[in-house]
């Protein structure tokens, strides 16, 4: 075939990146060398029209051993242990192919952690789908579920927590990302730099298939009506094979045969030898006749391009092959050595004796094309005022209800009883707490990591949204009694070219720059999906962070469940009543306009350290962190997950109850109290200088204040646990 | 007491049940699946996990294994074989056991606490166990245990019902079966009771912070026994 622009511009490259091609090279690509390019240059693996952006975050902190860049970020929790995470979407798979875009979404995030040489030791997920009256929504959730579950299940890593909404902007655009984290000896990880001349290129794990050709380019692309007929992009995972990849690349890790490893994600054996040389700063030569493959006939292009799963490329100490061959051997992987470094910082193609490609490795990397798109500010919106008479005929205890019941809110037990949580053995806190926990296996050491995303307040003002979420986690974190160190985050946004849609993605980025630098909450990887448009309507802006914190006594663990009668309940941190952009505006006042709560940053700081303060020696017994639905909420969830009731008192002050219990402010948290430690509590928040209310008191089987509520437990327990359950079976 | 876990391409409970046994003083080796030979043991366990991909039915191809012929042999000496989830379902394919299990009857993977009754205590897992009901932890897709209506009768005339689903006060129903299976069956024995599978996992359940502690029980159980 000729190439021309219009084959070109059906690779997904514009006419002028085309015309820059042949410039570069001074000729004409072939289809092969084309294919490279639009796999190298496409927005997914080149960061083009973020990567400007992206340059400005904090990358750095005392912990950091590895920020972005790497298959994975990497960070300190003492003692040479290391943990590496990231987290990365598979959003366009999974909406075309639920379980597999979900499974291979899972396979795809954990390669990445033990290319690095870390066991995987949890997974996590973010995911959110469009409107629950949606056609669609049931059977996609449905699908991701299962196919996350049957993924990381068989692997037999826990999944130990995750997060679900659903709104309407991802009708036609789900998203699914997926977080690993995992655990290594911090002077043991690897790194996909190659280094050294003729060293051995191996190839080892599943055999190529033409599956997933051209995955990355459908994801740096927006929908359309022929959506279904891009199904065949989308790859099939194979869990079993992973798991047996998993232990012979640590088999293998345990001496000093590796020099550089990467795995083959998104632009499959493209991208990973293109990035091995790059980084190394030399070529590679690559004879695809040495290829396994699973198809017959296959052409250099579908070897080049094609997404089969579970497969890795290794740069090999010379004379190592045989030792190596041995390992994948026992566990019944392919292994071939297809090719060796060479000099001429070239990517240079072997099939059947003859060159099928030659393409200087910098024009792949360095010179792929950046764009400074432009874009559009988001002013802070209205502040709206709300009319309180109309409050008035809403009784608080059916506005909670409501609440509870809200598809955002309510309990997602049905998901998680479908992920195997507890594999490992050392699942301490499983899903459904703040974050989830888990020991670092045979130490006094536990490590927490939490999912959040707030989209509504993202699309309302990107710029408090952005530092919003960066909050969230920090709080979650410090509600299970961790301390947080660092964070990765996956940036699903729509169509970049629109200005709006790059407005929402740099003011988001800016964000989280801003709160990650003040909290001292680097980001340490991540990813961006931009594109998740369909027939011209996107998603809302949802950066999802994913954030990990230290716990160095696992028996300090806090959970959010009250534990005892007569226990004093206190609120701390300032609550000023903020409905607009709340869960009580939409749900109950059908309101969807203002901005986002305001985010101040110096009592983020301050009263996380107050409560990490006040965990750290003993003196509360469960805390909760005040978000979406305000206090009324978080209590409720209190009460229902320890089966205990609270009376609460007559609030002093109180201008309006609706604001006080359902208002959205930030930076709080509901703590309890053994009555033991209040004196030394109240000096701790004193000294903080942390505004507190004593909220009440852990009391009985039900929620009560004044005359407004008498709830039982057991009615909140309903209205909360079973809304998915009863969607899923309807 | 010596242990020895094999170890299957695709189990995945093998490390914990390695952690499980040794914190309770059994001498544990782990066995990899190609082996002809186990070492010297007083207890073999088959762990949980997906043995082999589980592409074809759980269990099936890691009973034609090139170890499982010790397996079988050590069984009909007599010797303790345990099969946990996956063990299990290699252990009613290997023929060890009877019956089989299916998918869970909603059709889902189901990782939760459960409550479990000890049906019989004439045997070396369950002799002088303190308590009746056990709370455990299951996860599994395929732990729905079905067998013919005369394997049931023998299975109830033998005692060889090791452990059923029930409520923490031992209530048995078909609102504390969680997967369907056949009079809310969880584990069963072969005849001489030396092989036990079950569906729940005891070495998730070993200390206060995981989900409970009363697999301690059972673990402590086996090597008092054989004291």
């Amino acid at each position: 075939m000729e190439v021309t622009e219009a084959v070109a511009i059906d690779h997904g490259l514009k006419k002028e990146e085309f015309s820059k091609i042949c410039e570069l090279l001074k000729r004409t690509p072939n289809l092969t060398e084309l294919a490279i390019f639009s796999a190298m240059w496409n927005e997914h693996c080149s960061y083009k029209s973020s990567r400007k952006h992206l340059k400005k975050m904090h990358t750095k902190g005392k912990q950091v051993i590895q920020g972005p860049g790497e298959n994975a970020g990497v960070i300190d929790i003492g003692d040479d242990d290391a943990i590496v995470f990231k987290i990365e979407s598979h959003n366009h798979p999974s909406f075309i192919e639920p379980y597999q875009g979900a499974a291979t979404g899972v396979g795809g995030i954990m390669r990445d952690v033990f290319t690095m040489g870390a066991r995987p030791i949890a997974n996590l997920n973010s995911i959110h789908f469009g409107s629950p009256q949606h056609k669609k929504t049931r059977n996609l959730l449905r699908g991701v579920v299962k196919g996350i579950g049957g993924y990381g299940n068989c692997i037999g890593v826990p999944t130990i927590a995750g997060q679900t909404t659903f709104d309407e902007s991802y009708n036609g655009n789900i998203l699914v990302n997926a977080m690993t984290l995992g655990l290594v000896n911090k002077n043991k990880i690897f790194y996909s730099k190659a280094a050294g001349l003729d060293k051995p290129v191996i190839y080892v794990g599943s055999k190529t298939g033409r599956d997933g050709i051209h995955g990355a380019s459908m994801a740096s692309a927006t929908f359309d009506d022929k959506i279904e007929e891009k199904k065949p992009t989308v790859q099939v995972g194979d869990p079993f094979t992973e798991k047996l990849l998993l232990e012979a690349c640590l088999e293998l890790m345990a001496d000093n045969s590796i020099i550089a490893i990467q795995d083959m994600g998104a632009a499959g054996l493209t991208s990973s030898s293109v990035e091995m040389a790059s980084k190394g700063n030399l070529g590679i030569e690559l004879n695809l006749s040495e290829v396994p493959c699973r198809e017959e006939k296959m052409t250099p292009y579908e070897i080049m391009l094609s997404e089969s799963q579970e497969r890795m490329l290794i740069v090999l100490e010379k004379g190592k092959e045989e030792h190596a061959k041995k390992i994948f051997d026992k566990w019944n992987l392919d292994f071939a050595v297809i090719g060796k470094t060479i000099n001429s910082k070239k990517i240079e193609l072997i099939f059947d004796n003859k060159k099928v490609a030659e393409i200087p490795i910098d024009l792949l990397a360095e010179n792929a094309p950046i764009y400074d798109r432009p874009w559009k500010k988001t002013k802070l919106p209205q502040k709206l005022k709300f009319d309180k008479d109309e409050f008035k005929s809403l009784k608080l205890s059916d506005c909670l209800k409501k609440i509870l019941s809200n598809s955002n809110i309510s309990d997602k037990k049905w998901i998680w009883d479908q992920y195997d949580h507890t594999v490992m053995g050392d699942t301490i806190q499983k899903p459904g707490g703040d974050a989830g926990v888990v020991r670092v296996h045979g130490t006094n050491k536990a490590v927490a990591a939490s999912v959040d995303s707030s989209a509504l307040y993202c699309f309302s003002h990107p710029l408090t949204g952005g530092k919003q979420i960066v909050c969230e986690s920090y709080r979650n974190l410090i509600s299970v009694g961790a301390k947080p160190i660092a964070i990765t985050n996956c940036l699903n946004f729509g169509n970049p070219e629109k200005e709006k849609n790059m407005g929402e993605f740099v003011e988001c980025v800016e964000g989280i720059t801003e709160a990650s630098k003040y909290l001292d909450f680097p980001v340490v990887s991540g990813n961006v999906s931009f594109y998740n448009e369909t027939k011209d309507k996107g998603i809302k802006p949802t950066p999802t962070i994913g954030g990990v914190g230290l716990i160095s006594d696992y028996q300090q663990m806090l959970t959010m469940e009250f534990k005892n009668e007569g226990n004093l309940v206190y609120v701390i941190g300032k609550t000023d009543g903020h409905l607009d952009q709340s869960i009580f505006a939409r749900e109950l006042l059908n309101e969807k306009k203002g901005p986002p709560p305001t985010v101040n940053l110096f009592n983020e700081k301050n009263i996380g350290e107050t409560v990490l303060d006040l965990s750290r020696k003993n003196l509360i017994v469960s805390c909760h962190d005040v978000s979406l639905g305000g206090i009324l909420t978080a209590l409720s969830k209190m009460c229902i997950k320890g089966k205990k009731g609270i009376k609460i008192n007559a609030l002093k002050g109180l201008t309006n109850k609706y604001e006080y219990f359902f208002g959205e402010d930030q930076a709080r948290y509901i703590i309890e109290i053994p009555k033991a430690s209040l004196k030394k509590v109240n000096d701790i928040l004193n000294k903080y200088s942390v505004h507190f209310d004593e909220l009440g008191t852990v009391n009985g089987q039900s929620i009560e204040y004044k005359d407004d509520i008498n709830l039982p437990i057991e009615e909140l327990a309903d209205a909360h646990k079973y809304w998915l359950k009863k969607y899923m079976d309807s | 007491m010596r242990s020895s876990v094999i170890i299957f391409p695709g189990s995945n409970c093998d490390r914990d049940m390695d952690v499980a046994l040794k914190k309770f003083g059994f001498k544990n080796q782990m066995v990899w699946h190609n082996e002809q030979a186990i070492p010297k043991s007083d207890l073999i366990v088959l762990p949980g996990g997906f043995s082999y991909g589980d592409y074809l039915r759980c269990g099936s191809i890691a009973s034609k294994s090139k170890i499982i012929k010790s397996v079988i042999d050590f069984a009909n000496s007599g010797g303790l074989v345990l099969g946990i989830c996956n063990g299990f379902q290699i252990l009613t394919e290997t023929g060890l056991l009877k019956g089989i299990l299916q998918q869970n009857k909603f059709l889902n993977f189901i990782c939760s606490n459960v409550f479990v009754k000890v049906k019989d205590k004439q045997n070396k897992y369950f002799k002088d166990l303190k308590k009746d009901v056990l709370e455990l932890h299951i996860a599994h897709n395929e732990g729905n245990y079905f067998c013919s209506n005369d394997e049931l009768k023998s299975l109830e005339d033998n005692n060889q019902i090791a452990v059923t689903y029930c409520g923490e006060d031992g209530t048995e129903n078909e609102k504390t079966n969680p997967n369907g299976a056949i009079k809310n069956i969880a584990g069963i024995f072969n005849k001489n009771k030396n092989v036990l599978g079950m569906m729940p996992h005891p070495e998730r359940m070993i200390d206060k912070y995981l989900s409970g502690e009363d697999g301690s029980l059972f673990f402590k159980n086996i090597l008092d026994n054989f004291k």
